[in-house]
């Protein structure tokens, strides 16, 4: 069979010494992960090998010998590196040797107690040790150590790499008795501003985690719990936001540290995201409070609202008479534009008594966006929602009216033929009325069918008054759940440090020579853009669409009332 | 060694089979499509511009003319980088995997490699493409459940669509480094 030696690209240039990894049968493949320098004692070396493996839980043995020969080959050097397969049993003995500073190595195994002295064909396979080490292998697998066997060949390479990280500590400016030759072997890499980070982030953490207590025991207090406030805060999509913002906040702030990746990862982007929340926040709040903007908002605030109302008026004006040539019952037209005109009135007033206080609150409310983009998005959505409330209102009786009359009339049609609706089977049974029940019902019948044009025109009327508003808002929350839920740090991670997020491996070709074994490099495959936002997209609160396009027709036809958005906690319907 | 050989694509254009073998267990098969030509290119310009002449001449707004040559410029560069394909390249290498490698024409290359423990053979399989019938070439992946059963088709040279005659010689290259896997293990067990 074919053996396979993974090569670290840092030893190339090493001095001759023997070569250290891990040897995984079942794929007939050496993962070398060092180079041990002359001059050394066997037994310390087996002794320093049985300490790593018992720290890293990777079996890692003597592979082989590695000569590097600046001038010819020398013989007794082979020889020498051939007596040491005898020292350091290990099945096959891997021997490679490069001349001078070509570039084809020879390589050649040692099979001592094999039956079938064939030559089998050798792989040398190039990998950037660093990259190897550093990276992580999606989709992950993060098993417990059992099922890593039965996983992708390379994510085994991957993975043996990574775990040996405490090999990888000693340089060569330590004072051992095993001099090695690996990645960090010319002094081991650190960053002054990630320690300083580290050391800061505790007290920081622990100063978070006393604030953010503080604060969710007063939110939990019994006061804010009555009915009025309860039903208010779960209406209002700001206090929605910013329990999920707090949510965010004590996750970062946990003292636990990350066990793996993906919770690493996910702090991090939390974090990032609520960073570029702020900063676009403030932005926001400085550009509205240069030149006193929000003063300006809030005098054109009330002016349109009366503009609204005075377009609904017109609307309704038209409704009454003969709205697009068609041709209204009278009676019913004059009571519900009557009342709806009356409605608006009532609003208008309502509008008109807040009004000198409205510069005060909007600018006290604008000063909340210093809490993030997203909340002062939210708080613009409730403004919204708070305007146009009297179009909502419309809806409901709109809705209301429109849907008693479509069961009337489906219950008064099943009268006309003769059936009725059976509660308890859940199904339309044939029944025999009495004379007078068939007479009034069929009178009923009528009267709701004459009806019909005029209601199933306002309805349509307001429902698209209602659609309207509902899309602006869907809008805004579409971008309030994009903040929300984009992996900042995933994607710079991406674009920086692609080797970090490795969807696979791709192997380049490198120049042959006859008679030498096949040299491939291996270079890390990064995941893409798409596969990075999906893979580590943050969960968020709301979940959309939530009916179908057809249960959505369904539902307008019949007059029910649409709930657009639906948070994951609600449960009334 | 490296050998070239001209086919055509199932569309009638012409495209060149490149078969390298790297060592006796690894082959590389490259199917290069026709270059963008100058002819093309310079057509589709001419006829933006012109149209765009054609507007601004009747409204009167030189901002039709600098939103033609931007749209041209956009429109090249995401046609050589997103959908022009020059090569695609097929690199079989027994008991590690095969590597499936586009490259487009502004040099970008997207890979795949799928280890050899996944794959479950090299096959050649008919589909029905709006009234023809064409033949493609598609690696089988194992199912890890089912030993028998096929979890996945990764259809192979999708943008040159080479016809059956192209398409056989890259099937007898890489059956024969895949029937080398199968008699390997056994051989070697016999110790």
């Amino acid at each position: 069979m074919v053996l396979k030696v993974f090569f670290p690209s840092c030893c190339s240039s090493a001095d001759s010494g023997i070569l250290i990894g891990r040897w995984i049968s079942e794929q007939n493949s050496a993962v070398i992960l060092a180079v041990v320098h002359f001059p050394f004692i066997p037994v310390q070396v087996k002794q320093y090998l049985g300490e790593v493996q018992r720290v890293t839980k990777v079996s890692v043995s003597v592979l082989g010998s590695w000569s590097n020969s600046k001038q010819e080959k020398e013989e007794s050097l082979s020889e020498f590196l051939e007596d040491l397969g005898t020292i350091f049993c290990h099945e096959p003995w891997i021997q490679i040797s490069k001349e001078g500073d070509s570039k084809f190595w020879s390589c050649s195994t040692l099979q001592k107690h094999s039956k079938n002295p064939q030559k089998e064909e050798i792989i040398l396979v190039y990998y950037d040790q660093r990259k190897v080490m550093l990276s992580h292998m999606h989709p992950s697998l993060d098993t417990a150590g059992q099922g890593a066997e039965d996983a992708s060949k390379l994510s085994a390479i991957f993975d043996t790499v990574a775990r040996s990280q405490v090999l990888f500590m000693t340089d060569r400016y330590d004072e051992g008795p095993i001099k090695l030759t690996h990645w960090q072997s010319d002094g081991v890499e650190a960053s002054i501003i990630v320690e300083l980070l580290k050391q800061a982030s505790v007290p920081a953490c622990m100063v978070l985690t006393f604030l953010l207590s503080l604060l969710s025991g007063i939110c939990r207090s019994r006061v804010l719990k009555f009915w009025p406030l309860s039903f208010l805060w779960s209406k209002l999509s700001t206090c929605e936001q910013l329990g999920h913002r707090l949510q965010h906040l004590q996750i970062i702030s946990s003292n636990k540290k990350a066990q793996n990746q993906n919770q690493l990862m996910r702090k991090a982007n939390i974090f990032m995201s609520l960073l570029i929340d702020v900063a676009l926040g403030i932005l926001l709040m400085s550009w509205l409070y240069r030149k006193n903007r929000i003063g300006h908002l809030a005098d054109t605030l009330i002016p349109v609202a009366d503009h609204v109302a005075e377009e609904l008026q017109d609307l309704l004006q038209w409704l009454m008479g003969a709205p697009a040539g068609l041709k209204m019952n009278r009676a019913l037209d004059q009571v519900l534009g009557r009342f709806f005109l009356y409605h608006i009135h009532l609003w208008i007033s309502y509008i008109h008594l807040l009004s000198p206080f409205i510069e005060m609150i909007l600018w006290y409310v604008g000063l909340s966006a210093c809490l993030g983009l997203t909340v002062a998005l939210c708080i613009l959505s409730d403004i919204i929602a708070l305007l146009t409330f009297h179009i909502y209102c419309f809806y409901v009786y709109g809705a209301r009216l429109y849907c008693l009359k479509i069961y009337g009339l489906s219950s008064l049609w099943r009268l006309f033929r003769g059936k009725k609706w059976n509660m308890l089977r859940q199904r339309v049974d044939s029944c025999s009325y009495d004379l007078d029940q068939l007479f009034i019902g069929t009178l009923l019948f009528t009267i709701l069918l004459f009806l019909l044009p005029t209601t199933a025109l306002y309805y349509l009327v307001f429902t698209l008054l209602r659609l309207l508003v509902v899309i602006v808002q869907g809008l805004i929350h579409l971008l309030v759940d994009l903040i929300d839920s984009l992996p900042l740090y995933s994607l710079i991670l991406r674009l920086c440090r692609s080797y970090r997020l490795a969807a696979g491996v791709k192997f380049r070709v490198l120049e042959q020579q006859d008679g030498k074994p096949l040299r491939l490099l291996m270079q890390i495959n990064p995941l893409s853009y798409g596969g990075v936002v999906q893979t580590y997209r943050l969960p968020t609160y709301s979940c959309y669409p939530r009916d179908s396009w057809a249960s959505l027709c369904k539902k307008l036809f019949l007059g029910e009332l649409i709930y657009p958005w639906k948070h994951k906690e609600d449960k009334q319907n | 060694m490296a050998e070239e050989r001209r086919f055509r694509s199932a569309s009638g254009v012409p495209i060149a089979l490149r078969q390298r073998q790297h060592s006796a267990s690894c082959r590389e098969l490259a199917v290069r499509g026709p270059r963008l030509q100058l002819r093309s290119l310079s057509a589709a310009t001419s006829a933006v511009w012109l149209a765009a002449y054609g507007l601004f001449a009747v409204s009167e707004n030189s901002m039709v003319l600098s939103a033609a040559i931007f749209i041209t410029l956009i429109g090249l560069i995401i046609y050589l980088h997103f959908v022009k394909i020059d090569q695609e390249s097929l690199l079989v290498i027994g008991s590690l995997g095969i590597q499936v490698t586009s490259s487009y024409a502004s040099g970008k290359e997207s890979t795949t490699f799928i280890e050899m423990g996944q794959v479950k053979d090299v096959v050649i399989n008919e589909a029905i493409h709006m009234q023809k019938v064409i033949y493609y070439l598609c690696i089988l992946l194992r199912d890890p459940e089912d030993p028998q059963g096929v979890s996945e088709v990764v259809p192979l040279f999708q943008s040159s669509k080479p016809r059956l005659d192209c398409l056989i010689e890259v099937y007898k290259s890489c059956q024969e480094i895949l029937e080398k896997r199968k008699t390997g293990p056994q051989s070697s067990e016999i110790k």
